[in-house]
């Protein structure tokens, strides 16, 4: 029994560190031709000792006009997060509240809608309005990732508060917007960061909706990244640069608000 | 007494506004929500199936006129781009799917029980789900080049000859969805970890009196209970999966390659809109698409509605 249990441990072992192993090392190769010269990136025997180099980010952060492309994306991502959370939390607690679960079956819809199906109409529209290019529309268009993944999460959330807290509160004398705004909203805090990482994590991943909506001043790194694809030839130490450049934030989000991100995804994943 | 003195105090002092505010609470909440949903998406859905019956084409501003099913029919009829384009995406969605359930399993198995170094293997879990897609495409496109990749170098080091991953016409698809499997194994990890955790140990241990195996404890005690969650896991990837563009757009670029190699039904609809700008046919394939979707997360679900009836 005993070398069972300790030959299954060895097992073990060796079998998560081929996880990590196989999960980290393309993003560990990215981060390292980031830093190569082009010269180097070609030449196989270089794979891990070369002489490091920042050309790409100075190429990346001077010459392509980056730090534009940066402040676009967080802008978007950031005003269709707010957006969404102000939107998506009251219409959430409704629908948990009230059970309206046709009006939250709609919203929730709009996970299984192709993007694309939704562009065409967009892209209709908002030319005719001379629109296309402009923040609005990229905030708005994103909103169509955020607001159903806050009213999701949040849903589940006040589904999980016990309704004796607000009412109790209301016994002693608060209205129910009262009990909202002063109990459920603050206890609510932990879900509502939750909702709101994963909307911003969305948004500055969505690649889709900004290629046809924006503009060359309004684009975000998704889109920018490819400035470094040519149609004869890739600047790889360049693209690498920009694809770590856009991830890597996003990585360093997610390596301090892990217990969120974990719990958001996996919202409703064990209600059956 | 004590209960119904504070009540009367707030109805008196409230003002109108406040009170009437509070009895229309539930609108009040949903409605921006629901007027934003109903503008933004139920409005160009319906306007997706009304352009759909037309023949919009060319400048988004040209005149256009009802064709009937014209373009459905024609759709149906397409074995060129149509058909083989239903068929990438079963084949995309079919390997991704299959490979991140098996091997998301497995992982959640063997991180089940806690050990050491726990927190160091969920931040490695946690990275490629969080990476931008389209720089996952990219670094992939670079890791996978016949010429310069390290994936060919290393086949080198143990004697395979090198391949032409994403560059081959038949191998494209295939690295796609590897590429899929990569970012969006640890998805399917996360949930099924959560279900894992949440499973009652008294079957567990009772099996365990009994002297069974870890084999038949997983295959008969575990995966029964396990299998609302797995039902779950398959249901969220798979609808992210079949609608996949990002990855196939950084890879192989417009139109699913030169060959079309990786062009599944929503980078055909995508291409047809906004490369050809064939509003009419473009609507129309989105259409079926979304039909397809409805069509598999109904049949999926068939079921588990059954034993809730």
């Amino acid at each position: 029994m005993s070398r069972r249990r300790s030959s299954f441990t060895t097992f073990r072992v060796a079998a998560l560190v081929v996880v990590v192993v196989v999960l980290l090392a393309p993003l560990v190769w990215m981060l390292l031709a980031s830093f190569k010269s082009n010269v180097d990136i070609y030449d196989s025997s270089k794979a891990v000792f070369f002489s490091p180099t920042l050309d790409n980010y100075t190429k990346v952060l001077a010459q392509a006009n980056y730090g534009r492309f940066i402040l676009n994306s967080f802008w978007v991502a950031f005003a269709s997060t707010t957006l969404s959370l102000l939107l998506g939390v009251p219409a959430a607690y409704a629908m948990s509240r009230f059970t309206m679960n046709r009006s939250a079956l709609v919203v929730l819809m709009a996970r299984v809608i192709p993007g694309v199906s939704l562009l065409v109409p967009w892209y209709y529209v908002f030319s005719n309005l001379r629109m296309v290019g402009g923040y609005t529309v990229l905030i708005l268009s994103h909103m169509f990732v955020a607001l159903p993944l806050v009213v999701y999460i949040m849903m589940g959330y006040f589904d999980g508060l016990p309704l004796e807290l607000e009412e109790s509160a209301m016994v002693d004398g608060l209205t129910p917007i009262g009990a909202f705004r002063l109990i459920t909203l603050p206890l609510s805090v932990p879900g509502i960061a939750t909702a709101g990482i994963l909307a911003f994590i969305f948004s500055w991943n969505n690649f889709m909706f900004a290629l046809v909506l924006s503009d060359a001043h309004t684009k975000t790194l998704p889109v920018a990244i490819f400035n470094f694809v040519g149609y004869a030839s890739i600047d790889w130490g360049g693209l690498m640069a920009a694809a770590t450049v856009v991830t890597l934030p996003i990585m360093v989000i997610a390596l301090f608000t892990q217990k969120y991100i974990v719990s958001g995804l996996t919202a409703g994943a064990t209600k059956g | 007494m004590a209960t119904s003195a504070p009540a009367l105090r707030t109805s008196v002092s409230t003002p109108a506004w406040a009170r009437w505010a509070n009895d229309h609470r539930k609108w009040l909440f949903a409605g921006p929500a629901m007027a934003f949903v109903a503008v933004l998406i139920v409005f160009p859905v319906a306007w997706t199936v009304y352009l759909s019956l037309t023949d919009a084409e060319g400048s988004v501003r040209a005149e256009k006129e009802l064709t009937g099913a014209a373009n459905y029919l024609d759709v149906l009829a397409d074995t060129s781009r149509f058909w083989p384009a239903v068929l990438r995406t079963v084949e995309f969605t079919g390997i991704a799917l299959f490979f991140e359930v098996v091997l998301g399993m497995c992982i959640a198995l063997l991180l089940w029980r806690p050990f050491r170094g726990e927190k160091w293997v969920r931040v490695a879990i946690l990275l490629p789900l969080v990476a931008t897609p389209v720089a996952v495409g990219m670094m992939w496109r670079l890791i996978l080049d016949p010429n310069i990749g390290f994936a060919n170098q290393v086949l080198g080091w143990v004697g395979i000859p090198p391949q032409p991953w994403l560059a081959g016409e038949g191998s494209a698809l295939v690295t796609t969805a590897f590429i899929d499997v990569w970012q969006w194994t640890p998805m399917v990890v996360l949930i099924l970890l959560a279900g894992l955790t949440a499973l009652p140990e008294e079957p567990h241990e009772a099996a365990l009196v009994d002297g069974t195996t870890g084999w038949q404890r997983f295959r008969f005690i575990t995966l029964p209970m396990l299998m609302p969650t797995v039902v779950v896991a398959i249901l969220l990837r798979g609808i992210d999966a079949i609608k996949t563009f990002d990855i196939l757009y950084a890879t192989k670029g417009k139109g699913g390659g030169s060959f079309h190699e990786v062009e599944t039904l929503n980078v055909y609809a995508y291409g047809l809109s906004f490369d050809y700008n064939e509003y009419g046919v473009a609507s129309a394939v989105l259409i079926l698409f979304f039909l397809i979707i409805i069509g598999s997360m109904w049949a999926l679900t068939a079921r588990r509605r059954e034993e809730l009836s």
